[in-house]
């Protein structure tokens, strides 16, 4: 196969090479216009265009013979997709996210498979192949396992013990050694599937130390494994436009892992091999710190006779399903002529950009969600901040307390407000753990309850006031 | 050879994908991934070679199959969820009731 490939090539650029090199293009278009709302859904247009061209141009290929498997294949995964995407709430979009991902992750890890045991092939392109499987293998359960957190299946919180990175490690390395036997002899079939099995645990492991707030930046690394996983393939399978296809997802969903990372002043390492898990215990004593509550009718006299007020969303929203009742909310003020604002931080909720879907979902004008950098300026001007299910973003010992497990952090400066409002079911900590001053302040106010029923009585009082 | 060419394909791919994503706001992070995430389905290339492939064997038939259903279903559902999701992003409406 490695001899006729190059000749193939030579002889016939056809009319499916021609269609590769357009569809790269398209899925390189398609990223460009996804830079601005403006554009962004003809960027979709464009992508699903370059992703038609593709297929009906790989079918058109002369080694291409049987057709009843691809058609059975291709008209099922839709049966499968069209309602997985239709049907799923937007809150549920980072479990979508992580499904789909898995789904990826596992075709190209089947594809490695299948071609080993087809052509047995050696050198470069069994290195290809094995790296394209280990990715694969290994987004499949990682994701698998992301799924369960983020649906709340399995416990969110971070599990550890003691050695965990250095059982982890070893557990990669174990994989790689065998992956090395296995590109040195690739006759040894007894090898391989003792490489798959340990690319799966170690997807397992990789997640079992993190908790919910890093799930932004794990989505975003899984989303990049899994394009690269495909970028493999493309070296595998000799073909170009998998190659590109797979860079442009593996450098993207890097990217914005770095962001996601540099949004909790935390590195990768950090993140990866657990950082938070360790903090819980020295956090939770404390002496009872006096705070202030509020009801929903005093809280609501503030805020109507305000007349700026920036809302700050977090996870919580999206557990409450509060954003509907929220931009109802931020009508209401807006009526009675309150400038109201959204502060979204980078790594609320459980994936990059989260809460600006949420809210869009909730026709909130997508120019009224403000970057962290553009509206911290702004908070020593504003009558009320309004925090709406969160928590660490907005903790100001990220700022104060060097010793605070996300000292360094950036965070939306709510302190600053002229009052801030913090709507929440109980005391209890946030994901990472840690006591939130915040709450202790003089002008804080305390909103105590579920985030959906009690916004829906602050737009009634509002309405009264 | 051919591997070089191939790695400075990869390379420039992915020099062009670090520009453009930095590029990208935060604002459209999750529709962002969603659709690189289905493009990442391409994999559904392979899927189609193997399981069309004259002498696959039986087992790589059936991995190739079970390949094109989960690429297909990556496909499809990353692609109508990015738009589902896009059409939600408005600017503020002209006039309000």
């Amino acid at each position: 196969m490695n001899s006729a490939v190059p000749q193939v090539a030579a002889e016939a650029f056809g009319v499916y090479q021609a269609l590769y090199i357009v569809a790269a293009a398209c899925f390189i278009l398609a990223l460009k216009w996804m830079s601005s709302p403006v554009t962004a859904r003809r960027g979709v247009l464009t992508a699903e265009l370059g992703m038609l061209l593709a297929v009906v141009s790989t079918m058109m290929r002369h080694e291409v013979v049987t057709y009843q498997w691809i058609i059975g294949g291709l008209l099922l995964g839709a049966a499968i997709g069209v309602p997985l995407a239709m049907l799923m709430p937007m809150t549920h979009v980072p479990q979508r996210t992580a499904i789909s991902q898995a789904c990826g992750a596992l075709a190209s890890a089947l594809i490695g498979t299948a071609e080993y045991y087809r052509t047995f092939p050696t050198g470069f392109t069994m290195a290809a192949l094995m790296v394209e499987t280990l990715l694969g293998f290994l987004t499949v359960t990682a994701s698998c396992m992301a799924f369960g957190k983020l649906n709340e299946m399995l416990p969110s919180r971070p599990i550890t013990f003691k050695g965990q990175t250095f059982f982890n490690l070893g557990v990669l390395a174990a994989a790689l050694a065998v992956g090395i036997a296995i590109v040195m002899d690739p006759h040894n079939t007894m090898l391989f599937p003792v490489f798959v099995l340990l690319a799966l645990i170690f997807g397992v492991l990789l997640i079992i130390p993190l908790g919910g707030a890093d799930m932004p930046t794990v989505i975003a690394l899984l989303n990049s494994y899994a394009g690269l996983s495909a970028c493999a393939m493309g070296f595998a399978l000799d073909n170009k436009l998998l190659i590109i296809s797979g860079a442009l997802d593996g450098s993207s969903g890097f990217i914005l892992s770095i962001i996601m990372c540099k949004a909790m002043n935390r590195s990768f390492t950090n993140v990866l091999f657990g950082g938070f898990g360790q903090v819980q215990t020295s956090a939770a004593a404390g002496e009872q710190k006096p705070i202030r509550s509020a009801t929903a009718e005093e809280a609501a006299q503030i805020l109507a006779s305000s007349s700026s007020v920036v809302i700050i969303p977090g996870y919580g929203m999206a557990v409450a399903q509060a954003q509907h009742k929220i931009r109802e909310l931020s009508d209401s003020l807006t009526k009675k002529g309150v400038e109201v604002k959204f502060a979204i931080h980078p790594v609320a909720g459980r994936m990059p950009g989260h809460m600006n879907v949420l809210l869009a979902e909730a026709d909130v004008p997508y120019d009224k969600l403000i970057e962290m950098d553009d509206i911290n300026g702004e908070f020593g001007m504003t009558d009320v901040a309004l925090i709406v299910g969160a928590n660490d973003i907005v903790n100001p010992a990220a700022i104060n307390d060097p010793a605070s497990p996300i000292a360094g952090m950036p965070i939306l400066d709510a302190y600053k407000a002229r009052t801030v409002m913090v709507i929440k079911r109980g005391m209890s900590p946030g994901f990472a753990g840690i006591d939130n001053e915040l709450y202790y302040m003089d002008k804080t106010l305390m909103l105590f309850g579920d985030a959906k029923s009690f916004v829906t009585e602050l737009v009634k009082e509002v309405a009264a006031a | 050879m051919n591997y070089e060419f191939g790695l400075y394909v990869f390379m420039l791919a992915a020099f062009v994908g670090f520009e453009m994503i930095r590029k990208v706001s935060p604002l459209l992070h999750t529709p962002l991934m969603s659709l690189t995430n289905a493009i990442a389905s391409i994999s559904v290339v392979g899927a189609i070679l193997i399981s069309g492939a004259g002498d696959s064997p039986t087992l790589s038939r059936v991995l190739g199959f079970i390949a094109v259903v989960s690429a297909t279903t990556n496909l499809v559902s990353g692609y109508l969820i990015t738009d589902r999701m896009l059409k939600m992003f408005k600017k503020r409406e002209p006039a309000q009731k």
